[in-house]
């Protein structure tokens, strides 16, 4: 069978995968796309940037203008920019999934021996990583610019993986709005879509209470002003968990739906 | 012992209405090149993809080196190597960061796969250029380290899509000197071309496709042999002449010529010897025809391609058993 008097590769290659060359596999794509997002400028101010210079600019050209009841706006806006940081970042997933597409460099991944999994699982962790550092940037910019949290070790911690989970789900979506463009330009159009429409249309930068009516019931109940709600409560240290709860149902359902879809899109896209 | 390396049988592989594929049979032996031969559009990178397990056929099979492309997918891709037709290499990564996670995807172990990515390096001459980022290499380094990648395993069956498509003479023929290297240490190749001449020059065996369909195969002699023996062949200078000159050879060598327009030439078969070639050059000479070129002409690989890819052409010479097509959708995808 084999061809005589060379150094080939093992004829009898293994038939199962064992599920630490799986995990091997995952890291392999985690560092691959975590290497690319810090080698893409765009893809960095995207992700760091931005969300800094809109906390700087509603913290202190728009601050001042606006009241919240019971509190002070740095307090108010400080938390929501986290989740707006771990969002927003999610970007990066839409078009690094639609360059991949767009490369062909998918083809030999699919070629190569590596676990089925390991694409979609590599980015996913990537994504994790990339959220835990803008948090960490942010959660620095937060304070830096007067931000107190008044809760419990516990209740920050708490906090902090739920604006992790929260970006967590949506990186599936970002995910699926690449495998849908499959054009980086158009990737990041349409994923800058429902940020700006969760974003702006939410409790994040003004209460909702002068927003007219028919926007309000919007504003006050879609999954970010309820993960917003979650989120101050718990670095306030006032009681949670009503949002809590409501928030990790948000993030699941949007998780299992569009982990579905990205999935879906995915198998389709190669063949 | 004898087995083939590469084995398909009947694989047909439609895309919506079109029929990529229409039933291709080909073989290849363990340690020889195979060319796929056909213009763009013929299927070639179809084939490709079904035998490195990225497309499923709808209708036939494929094994390569004993694994079946859909049953044992999994088993093939770690004893096969892909190169592709647009340099799948992360541009973002550096030349040996590229070579190192190929090699953990392969399951190589970290020793091992640092080791390679090294050697490959040396190999392709990218020692200098391992540690940059690929976004800065030329076309060519790109070629170079997107056939190391594919390599870094050491596949016994290796897949190189249009291998050299767009490479300057020089990096061709390192391109070429390495696939070489590697079937003289063991390794099957199968590459598409649609280069006549590289199909010569590297390939064992030659399967020409054209529309989805096996329309001929064999040697690069074999090939050259349907074509008969030479052709003389005249270019006129004006191209209205071009008339006179096809109803002159034809009234001297008694078939019909073949014609290119574009070239502004003409062919006909000869027997070889000079005769004709004498005869021709007085009737052209008292016709006034002015003429660029007059020749003999040795058949190449290029007018077998023509002749067995094209629909207009003199088809009674070129007696491939091809199935009958219904355009000669050479540009079509």
């Amino acid at each position: 069978m084999s061809a005589p008097g060379l150094e080939l590769a093992n004829s009898s290659p293994p038939s199962g995968m064992r599920p630490g060359l799986a995990a091997r596999d995952i890291g392999g794509v985690a560092k691959r796309n975590l290497l690319r997002i810090l080698r893409t400028p765009r893809l960095l101010l995207i992700g760091a940037l931005q969300p800094a210079l809109l906390l700087v600019l509603f913290r202190y050209v728009l601050g001042g203008a606006i009241t919240v009841p019971g509190g002070s706006y740095v307090d108010f806006v400080v938390p929501a920019s986290f989740l707006e940081a771990v969002l927003i970042g999610g970007l990066t997933t839409s078009i690094g999934v639609a360059e991949d597409l767009k490369s062909g460099i998918i083809d030999r991944f699919q070629s190569l021996p590596m676990a089925r999994s390991a694409v979609l699982a590599g980015r996913t962790v990537a994504d994790l990583c990339r959220s835990l550092l803008s948090l960490a940037i942010m959660v620095g910019l937060g304070v830096l610019v007067g931000f107190h949290f008044r809760g419990h070790a516990g209740a920050i911690v708490g906090g902090m993986a739920l604006i992790m989970l929260f970006g967590y789900a949506f990186s599936w979506m970002y995910a699926a709005i690449g495998f849908a463009t499959k054009d980086p330009e158009t990737a990041q159009i349409a994923g800058i879509l429902p940020f700006f429409i969760l974003m702006f249309a939410s409790n994040a930068i003004v209460p909702v209470a002068t927003m007219p009516s028919w926007l309000r019931g919007f504003a006050s109940n879609q999954p970010l002003s309820i993960t917003i709600d979650a989120v101050r409560s718990l670095f306030e240290g006032e009681p949670a968990a009503h949002y809590v709860w409501q928030s990790v149902a948000w993030s699941a359902g949007i998780l299992v739906a569009f982990f579905a879809i990205a999935l879906h899109l995915y198998r389709n896209s190669v063949g | 012992m004898a087995a083939s390396i590469i084995e398909v049988e009947g694989v047909v592989k439609r895309f919506g209405s079109t029929t990529a594929l229409a039933g291709v049979d080909l073989t290849a032996e363990p340690g020889t090149v195979l060319a796929l031969l056909g213009p763009n559009g013929a299927g070639k990178t179809t084939l490709v993809r079904i035998l490195t397990t990225l497309l499923k056929p709808d209708r036939g099979s494929a094994r390569v080196a004993g694994y079946d492309v859909v049953a044992d997918a999994t088993p093939l891709r770690s004893i096969i190597g892909l190169a592709g037709q647009y340099a799948t290499v992360d541009e973002l990564l550096t030349g040996r960061e590229n070579l190192e996670l190929v090699g953990l995807w392969y399951h190589l172990d970290k020793r091992e796969y640092r080791s390679r990515a090294q050697d490959v390096l040396e190999r392709f001459a990218l020692t200098d250029a391992g540690d940059r980022l690929v976004k800065t290499y030329s076309g060519g380094m790109r070629r170079r380290l997107d056939i190391g990648a594919s390599l870094i395993a050491r596949p016994r069956v290796l897949f190189l899509d249009e291998p050299t498509t767009g490479l300057d003479p020089r990096t061709r023929n390192d391109v070429w000197q390495f696939i070489e290297e590697l079937v003289a240490a063991g390794t099957s190749v199968l590459l598409t071309t649609q280069y006549m001449e590289e199909a010569e020059h590297l390939a064992h065996q030659i399967v020409v496709i054209d529309t989805g369909a096996v329309v001929a195969q064999g040697t690069a002699a074999e090939l050259k042999d349907r074509l008969g023996g030479a052709m003389l062949e005249v270019r006129v200078t004006n191209p209205e002449d071009l008339e006179r000159a096809v109803a002159l050879l034809a009234a001297l060598a008694g078939v019909r010529p073949r014609t290119d327009s574009d070239q502004q030439s003409v062919a006909v078969p000869t027997a070889g010897g000079t005769a004709l070639l004498m005869a021709a050059g007085r009737r052209f000479e008292e016709e006034r025809i002015p003429l660029d070129d007059l020749g003999i002409r040795r058949p190449s690989l290029d007018d077998v391609f023509l002749s067995l890819t094209s629909s207009r052409s003199g088809g009674d010479r070129g007696e491939a058993t091809q199935p009958p097509r219904t355009t000669a959708s050479a540009d079509a995808r």
